[in-house]
C-alpha cells in the first residue's frame, strides 16, 4: 500500500490543475455577462438613450426569439449534430399561425400555440428520422430541409402577407406587452430557458445527450439508445422553432414568405458564443441564451454608435469565428494542465 | 493469431468490409452511380422536352449552361475539399464579396482587367483565411465556413448595402448574352469544361489526386505515408477561393451589375451538385465525371422547371429533395440490410428462448 | 474426508471464435472463483483479448459455452454482460471526457429522487463511498477530461462496483502505469478480492501475475494450455508454456556485414513519453527496442520519423541532422516506418492493394506529372511477387486480405522506397505463424542488403531471434543494452520491468 505522502504526491498536481479547468469552464457564463456589461456600458457612454427603457425592452424582445431557438439548437449541437433548418421552421410556423388567424379569427391562444408547436414537431420528426434511420449526417439533412421547408413556405404564401390588422389584439399584445417593464417575450423566453437549463441538469435523458456528444461509440456501448435520443433532440429543436414562429409573429405583426431567413446562422452563432462546443458534449442552455442576448445587445449598440445595421451579419460571422477559435485555443491550453500524467501507450 | 487482439472495444469485427465499400458493392457493378446519373439526366431532358417545344433546341442549350455556369465552376474545388473530408459552405459568399470588390474598384476608376484580377486575388485571400482556420487553428470546417459564409456576405452587405453597380464594358458583359462565336455555349461553361478536364486529370491520375483521396479515406495513414495533409488542405481552400472569386467576376459580368446578395443561397446548389455527383460526404470517394453529370442534371432541371413555370421557391423544394436523395439512396442498401439483420436476430433470440424453454422441461 | 470444492462463479468451456478465415480462439477455457485473483497470460495473438471480449458480451462464441453460477449465459451485447455482473476494465478505458467522474460512474443509471430527477448529491456521495471502499481519493465532481489512465481505470472500477459486478476482468491494467500507481492498483485488487469478487487479471508482466494471482491460466495460439496455482510454477515454466515452440526454426537469421552508423539518436526526450534515449544503428544491423507496453518505444519511433515532435535531443541520418516533426523530410532522408497500428496507420483500407503499395512512392510512379495507366499495378505486382503476397486481384481493396498479407502490403510500401533506415513497430503482431516466418526472413535479408533496421517488438522470442543488439526501455528510459550473445529472456524481462542489477 502506498503511504499517504506518496498518495498525496500523485493526487495533488491533479487537484491544482482541476481547479484551473473548473474556473475556466465556469468562466464562460461569467465571461458573457462581463462582456454584456462592457458593451452596455460602452454604448451608454456614447449615447445614454441606449439604456432607456424602450431600448432595453427592444433588445430583450429581439433576443428572446433567438434565445428560444437557441434552446433547441443547443440540445442538437450537444449531441454532436446540427440543425440548420430552424429558421425555415420558424418561418413556416409564423405563416401558419397567421393563416390560422385569418381563417379562424376567434381561435384561442392555446390552440394557436399548439398548432405552431405541431408544425415544428412535424419538421423535427422528418429531420430526426432521416438522421437516425437513414444515418445521413445532420449537416446535409438539415441543409436540405432548410431549403425544402422554405420552399414549401414560399409556395404556400405565394405573394400573400399576413399583417397585424388580421391578428387579434390578444395575440399582438404578447409581442408588445410588458409586465413590470419587462416584455412578455423576454419573460416567456426567460422561463423557457430556466426550465430547459434545469431539465438538462436533472434528467437522465438530458445527461444522455451529453454522453452521446462526448463519445458516441462509448455511449452506444454503455447501452444508451443513441438513435432515439438524437431523434428526440431534433423533435425538440423543431417543436421549439415552431413555437418561436408564433412568438415571432406576435412580435413583428406581419409575415410573408421571407420570415426567418438567415436565423439559423444567428442561432448557431449565439449558441457557440454561449459556450456550447461545436463538437458536442458540453455547454449549457443558459450560456446559449446569454449568447443570444449578447449578440442582440451588440447589434443594438452598433446602431447607437452609428455603425449601420448593414454590418450586422459581418460582425455576427466574425464573432462566431472568434468564439470557436477562442474555445479551441483554451482547450489546447487547458489540456496539458488537465492531463495529470502521460497516458499514451508504447 | 489474428488482428483481433488490437481491436478496441466497440470496434467493428473485421470480417465485414468497411462501410463505404459495402454501399458500393451493394449497388452492384451495373448500377454504378454515374450510370444512375445518366438515367436521371435522360429523365430530366425528357421532362424538359415534354414541357416546352424549345427545350431541345440548341439555343436553349445556351440558357441551360448559362444558368448553371458559375455554380458549376464552384463545384469543382468544393469536390476536392469534400473528398478530403472537409466542407466549405462559404462559396457563394466568396462569389458575392469578390463581385462587389471588383465593382467597387471599377467604380473607383480601376480599369476592368486589373479590377477582375484583384477580385480573383481577393478570392485567394478569403480562401486562405478559411484554410488557415481549418488547418492551422484546427477548427472544424463546418463551423468555420458557416462563420465565413456570414462574415463574407456581411462584408459585402456593408460595402454595398442597397445599391447596385453597373456600367461594365459591353464586350465583357456580353458573356451573359452571347455564346462563344460558332457555338451555342456560354463562356462560363467553356471555362467549366476546361477546368473539369484539368481537375479530372489531377484528381484521377496524379500523385496529388491520390493524396487527396488518401486524406479523405484515412487521414492518419496518409500522414504516416508522408503526405502533407495540412498543406494540401490549405491550398485546396485557397483554390476554392480563387475559383469562387472567378465565379464572382463571371456572375457580375453576366448580370452586368454587382449586388451584395449575388448568388445568395446558391451554396445549396453547389453542395447538391457535389453530392449528387456521387462524392461521398464522408470523404475518400467520388469522380469528376459524376460532378459533370450532376451539373448537367441540375442545369437541365432548373431550365425545365422554369419553362414549366414552376416558381423559384418550388424549385428550391426540388433541389433540396434532390440533395437529400443523393445522400439517402447510397445508404438505402445499408438500411435494408440492417433492418433484415435486426429481424433475423430477433427471430434467433426467440428461437433460442424457445429452445432453452424446451430444454428445461 | 472429502472437501467440497466451491463451484466457480464463472466458467468458460471450450469456447471457439473465428472471424472469417481467422481462428482467433480455438479452445478458450477459464474458471473464476469468488474471492480469487486469477491470472491470464499469453503472447500477443494467443487469444486472450478474444476470450475477454466473449466474457464482455462483445462477441458471441461460435462454439462452447459460458456458465454463470452453473447456468448457461448468452449475451447479445455488452450491456447484457454488464447486467449479469461481469465488468471489464479495458486497457484503454472509454470515459466521457465532458462528464464528471460521478456522472461517468453512473451513466445511464443515475440515482433518482422525486419526479425522476437526478439526485446529484446522492450520486456524488455514492461515488465517494466507492472510492473510500477502494482506499483511494478521487474527486467525483472532477470532469473526466485529462484524467490519467490510472485514474480512468479507477473510474471504470468504480463503475463496476456500482453495478454490483461480481466478476471483474482487468485487461493489461498496468501497461501504462507508473510504479506507485501499480501499487495502488494492487491494493484495489486486494480490496476487490476481499469483498468476494472474482478478478481475472490479464497481463504481460509475469512478476505481477506471481505477486497477486493465486492461479494462472496460460494460453497459446488460441488454445488453453494450462491452469495451475502460481505457487506450483516458476516464471520460466510459464514462459515456456507461453512460447512452447522450437525457437530457431522460426527465425532464419542471416548473418549480415555491419557497416557505418546510419541512424544516430542522441539524448532524445519528449516530456511524458521518453527521456534521454540514445542509440545507434549501423548498416546491416538489426537493433531491437524491447520493453513492456507503455515503455515509450513507439513514441521514440514516431519521434524519429517525424510524426511527433520532441523536446530535446537530436536525430541524425547518414550523418546529417534530421529536422523534427516532418515525415516528408524523414522519408527524403531515407527513413521508413511500418507503424504499430496496421489498419489505422499503415493502410488505407478502402484503397486497392496496388494503390496502397504505391502510396509512399507516388513521385516514382509518375511520368511528366501524371500517373500512367497501370503504372501502380506494375509497381505493385513486382513487390507482390517479391514478398509472395497472396491476393486475388491487385485492384481488390486491401481489407479483403488476411492480416499477414496486409502486413506484407505495408512492408512493400516501404521497401519500394529502398530506405536506408527501416523502423518496424510490432512487425508480426496479429499475423499467422507462416507469414511471421516470412516477415522475419524478409527483415533478415534487408539487413543483409545493408538496411539499418530498428525493430520494436513485445515478443521476446522474436527479439532474441532477430536482433543483433537489444535495447530495453522502461518508463521512457533505456535501462540496458544487450548484444545478441549476452541476451536472455529473463534478463530482458527484468530490465523491462525496471529490475536492473539483480541476479538473473
Amino acid at each position: 500500500m502506498t503511504t499517504i505522502a506518496e498518495e498525496k504526491a500523485v493526487l495533488e498536481p491533479q487537484q491544482r490543475s482541476h481547479h484551473v479547468a473548473e474556473v475556466l469552464l465556469r468562466f464562460r457564463e461569467l465571461g458573457i455577462v462581463l462582456a454584456l456589461v462592457l458593451v452596455v456600458a460602452g454604448a451608454a457612454i456614447v449615447n445614454t438613450n441606449f439604456v432607456s427603457l424602450t431600448n432595453v425592452q427592444q433588445i430583450l424582445s429581439g433576443a428572446a426569439i433567438i434565445a428560444l431557438l437557441a434552446i433547441g439548437e443547443t440540445v442538437v449541437i450537444i449531441t454532436r449534430n446540427v440543425d440548420l433548418s430552424v429558421g425555415s421552421v420558424l418561418g413556416i410556423s409564423a405563416y401558419a399561425t397567421g393563416v390560422l388567424y385569418v381563417h379562424h379569427p376567434h381561435v384561442s391562444l392555446a390552440v394557436v400555440f399548439l398548432v405552431a408547436l405541431g408544425v415544428g414537431v412535424v419538421c423535427g420528426v422528418v429531420n430526426g428520422a432521416i438522421v437516425t434511420i437513414a444515418r445521413v449526417p445532420s449537416l446535409v439533412v438539415t441543409l436540405g430541409t432548410l431549403y425544402i421547408i422554405r420552399g414549401i413556405d414560399g409556395a404556400w404564401a405565394g405573394g400573400n402577407q399576413v399583417n397585424a390588422s388580421m391578428l387579434p389584439t390578444s395575440f399582438n399584445r404578447i409581442g408588445y406587452g410588458t409586465l413590470a417593464g419587462i416584455p412578455y417575450l423576454a419573460i416567456i423566453a426567460g422561463v423557457a430557458v430556466a426550465i430547459a437549463t434545469y431539465a438538462m441538469r436533472s434528467f437522465r435523458t438530458a445527461r444522455d445527450f451529453y454522453a452521446i456528444g462526448s463519445d458516441p461509440p462509448a455511449a452506444r456501448l454503455a447501452g444508451i439508445p443513441v438513435g432515439s435520443r438524437v431523434f428526440l433532440a431534433f423533435v425538440l429543436s423543431g417543436g421549439i422553432a415552431g413555437i418561436a414562429g408564433a412568438v415571432w409573429l406576435s412580435l413583428y405583426g406581419s409575415v410573408d414568405a421571407i420570415a426567418g431567413v438567415g436565423y439559423e446562422f444567428q442561432v448557431i452563432t449565439a449558441v457557440v458564443v454561449g459556450g456550447v462546443a461545436i463538437f458536442g458534449g458540453s455547454g449549457t442552455v443558459l450560456g446559449a441564451a446569454l449568447g443570444a442576448l449578447l449578440l442582440n445587445t451588440i447589434n443594438s449598440a452598433l446602431d447607437v454608435v452609428n455603425i449601420s445595421s448593414f454590418w450586422t451579419s459581418a460582425i455576427a460571422g466574425a464573432l462566431l469565428i472568434a468564439a470557436i477559435a477562442f474555445d479551441r485555443l483554451i482547450a489546447v491550453r487547458v489540456a496539458p494542465a488537465l492531463r495529470t500524467r502521460r497516458s499514451s501507450r508504447g | 493469431m489474428a488482428d483481433i487482439d488490437d481491436l478496441k472495444p466497440g470496434d467493428e469485427v473485421p470480417s465485414r468490409p468497411p462501410r463505404q465499400h459495402r454501399l458500393r458493392a451493394g449497388l452492384g457493378l451495373v448500377l454504378r452511380w454515374e450510370a444512375l446519373l445518366v438515367v436521371l439526366l435522360g429523365a430530366t431532358i425528357a421532362y424538359g422536352a415534354s414541357v416546352s417545344p424549345y427545350f431541345l433546341q440548341s439555343t436553349n442549350l445556351f440558357y441551360i449552361c448559362l444558368n448553371v455556369g458559375e455554380v458549376a465552376i464552384m463545384a469543382l474545388p468544393l469536390t476536392l475539399i469534400v473528398i478530403t473530408g472537409e466542407i466549405d459552405l462559404s462559396v457563394a459568399s466568396m462569389l458575392g464579396l469578390c463581385g462587389v470588390a471588383m465593382a467597387e474598384l471599377f467604380k473607383h476608376g480601376w480599369p476592368i482587367w486589373p479590377a477582375m484580377i484583384a477580385a480573383v486575388a481577393l478570392g485567394a485571400v478569403l480562401g486562405a483565411f478559411n484554410g488557415f482556420l481549418v488547418t492551422r487553428v484546427g477548427l472544424p470546417s463546418l463551423a468555420v465556413t458557416i462563420g465565413t459564409l456570414t462574415l463574407y456576405r456581411g462584408i459585402a452587405q456593408g460595402i454595398l448595402p442597397t445599391d447596385t453597380i453597373g456600367g461594365f464594358p459591353a464586350h465583357l458583359t456580353n458573356i451573359g448574352v452571347v455564346p462563344i462565336p460558332g457555338t451555342h455555349i456560354p463562356y462560363s461553361i467553356a471555362f467549366f469544361g476546361a477546368l473539369a478536364i484539368v481537375f479530372a486529370i489531377v484528381l484521377h491520375a496524379t500523385p496529388l489526386g491520390r493524396s487527396i483521396f488518401a486524406i479523405g479515406a484515412n487521414q492518419e495513414a496518409a500522414f504516416f505515408a508522408g503526405i502533407r495533409v495540412r498543406r494540401i488542405k490549405f491550398w485546396l481552400y485557397v483554390l476554392c477561393g480563387v475559383l469562387c472569386g472567378f465565379a464572382g467576376v463571371l456572375w457580375t459580368l453576366r448580370f452586368a451589375s454587382a449586388r451584395y446578395d449575388a448568388a445568395i443561397g446558391q451554396e445549396l446548389y453547389v453542395v447538391t451538385i457535389v453530392l449528387l455527383g456521387g462524392i461521398s460526404i464522408f470523404g475518400g470517394r467520388g469522380t469528376i465525371a459524376g460532378v459533370v453529370l450532376a451539373v448537367a442534371v441540375l442545369g437541365c432541371l432548373q431550365t425545365a422547371l422554369t419553362a414549366d413555370l414552376v416558381p423559384a421557391q418550388d424549385q428550391q423544394i426540388v433541389v433540396g429533395a434532390l440533395l437529400l436523395a443523393s445522400v439517402i439512396v447510397p445508404n438505402a442498401g445499408d438500411l435494408y440490410r440492417r433492418a433484415r439483420e435486426r429481424l433475423r436476430s430477433a427471430g434467433a433470440r426467440r428461437h433460442r428462448a424457445a429452445a432453452v424453454q424446451a430444454e428445461s422441461r | 474426508m472429502t472437501s467440497i470444492e466451491p463451484a466457480p462463479l464463472l466458467s468458460l468451456e471450450h469456447a471457439e471464435k473465428s472471424f472469417g478465415a481467422v481462428h482467433a480462439l480455438e479452445d478458450g477455457v477459464v474458471d473464476l472463483y469468488a474471492g480469487e485473483v486469477h491470472g491470464l497470460v499469453g503472447e500477443n495473438g494467443a487469444g486472450k483479448s478474444t476470450l475477454v471480449k466473449i466474457l464482455a458480451g462483445v462477441h458471441r462464441p461460435d462454439a462452447g459455452r459460458l456458465l454463470l453460477d452453473g447456468e448457461e449465459a448468452i449475451f447479445d451485447n455488452a450491456k447484457q454482460s454488464q447486467e449479469a455482473g461481469i465488468a471489464i476494465i479495458f486497457q484503454e478505458p472509454t470515459l466521457f471526457p465532458d462528464l464528471t467522474v460521478a456522472e461517468n460512474i453512473f451513466v445511464g443509471v443515475q440515482p433518482l429522487k422525486r419526479f425522476r430527477r437526478i439526485d446529484g448529491r446522492r450520486m456524488r456521495r455514492e461515488a465517494g463511498a466507492v472510492f473510500d471502499q477502494l482506499g483511494v481519493r478521487l474527486d467525483p465532481d472532477r470532469v473526466a477530461r485529462g484524467l490519467s489512465i490510472a485514474d480512468q481505470q479507477l473510474v471504470e472500477i468504480g463503475k463496476a462496483l456500482t453495478t454490483n459486478a461480481r466478476v471483474i476482468v482487468m485487461d493489461e491494467p498496468t501497461a501504462a502505469l507508473a510504479t506507485t500507481e501499480v501499487e495502488r492498483l494492487f491494493g484495489i485488487v486486494e480490496a476487490l478480492r476481499a469483498r468476494g469478487n472474482a478478478v481475472l487479471f490479464v497481463s504481460h508482466r509475469l512478476e505481477e501475475i506471481f505477486a497477486i494471482c493465486r492461479r494462472v491460466t496460460v494460453m497459446r495460439d488460441g488454445r488453453h494450455i494450462l491452469t495451475r496455482p502460481t505457487a506450483e510454477l516458476t516464471v520460466q515454466s510459464v514462459i515456456r508454456a507461453m512460447v512452447g515452440r522450437d525457437m530457431d526454426a522460426l527465425f532464419p537469421k542471416v548473418a549480415a556485414e555491419q557497416g557505418p552508423v546510419v541512424l544516430k539518436v542522441e539524448r532524445l526526450t519528449r516530456e511524458g513519453a521518453f527521456t534521454d534515449v540514445s542509440f545507434e544503428v549501423r548498416r546491416g544491423e538489426i537493433v531491437a527496442l524491447a520493453g513492456l507496453v507503455g515503455a515509450g518505444r513507439t513514441e521514440v519511433a514516431r519521434a524519429i520519423f517525424g510524426i511527433d515532435r520532441f523536446d530535446a535531443g537530436s536525430v541524425e541520418v547518414g550523418g546529417r541532422r534530421l529536422r523534427p516533426g516532418s515525415p516528408t523530410l524523414a522519408m527524403a532522408a531515407g527513413v521508413g516506418l511500418v507503424p504499430e497500428d496496421r489498419r489505422q496507420q499503415g493502410l488505407v483500407m478502402d484503397f486497392s492493394i496496388e494503390r496502397n503499395v504505391a502510396l509512399a512512392s507516388l513521385d516514382h510512379v509518375r511520368r511528366a506529372g501524371v500517373i500512367p495507366r497501370g503504372a501502380e499495378r506494375r509497381f505493385a505486382k513486382d513487390w507482390a511477387l517479391r514478398l509472395q503476397l497472396k491476393y486475388s486481384k491487385l485492384t481488390s481493396p486491401v481489407w479483403t486480405l488476411s492480416g499477414g498479407n496486409q502486413q506484407k502490403v505495408v512492408l512493400a510500401k516501404w521497401l519500394a522506397r529502398q530506405p536506408s533506415v527501416l523502423i518496424v513497430d510490432e512487425p508480426t503482431r496479429g499475423i499467422d505463424v507462416g507469414t511471421k516466418a516470412e516477415v522475419h526472413r524478409l527483415l533478415s535479408e534487408l539487413a543483409a542488403q545493408g538496411v539499418a533496421v530498428l525493430m520494436i517488438s513485445s515478443e521476446l522470442p522474436e527479439v532474441l531471434g532477430m536482433a543483433d543488439r537489444i535495447l530495453v526501455l522502461f518508463e521512457g528510459r533505456v535501462t540496458r543494452e544487450f548484444s545478441r550473445a549476452e541476451a536472455t529472456e529473463d534478463a530482458i524481462m527484468q530490465a523491462a520491468t525496471g529490475l536492473v542489477d539483480q541476479a538473473a
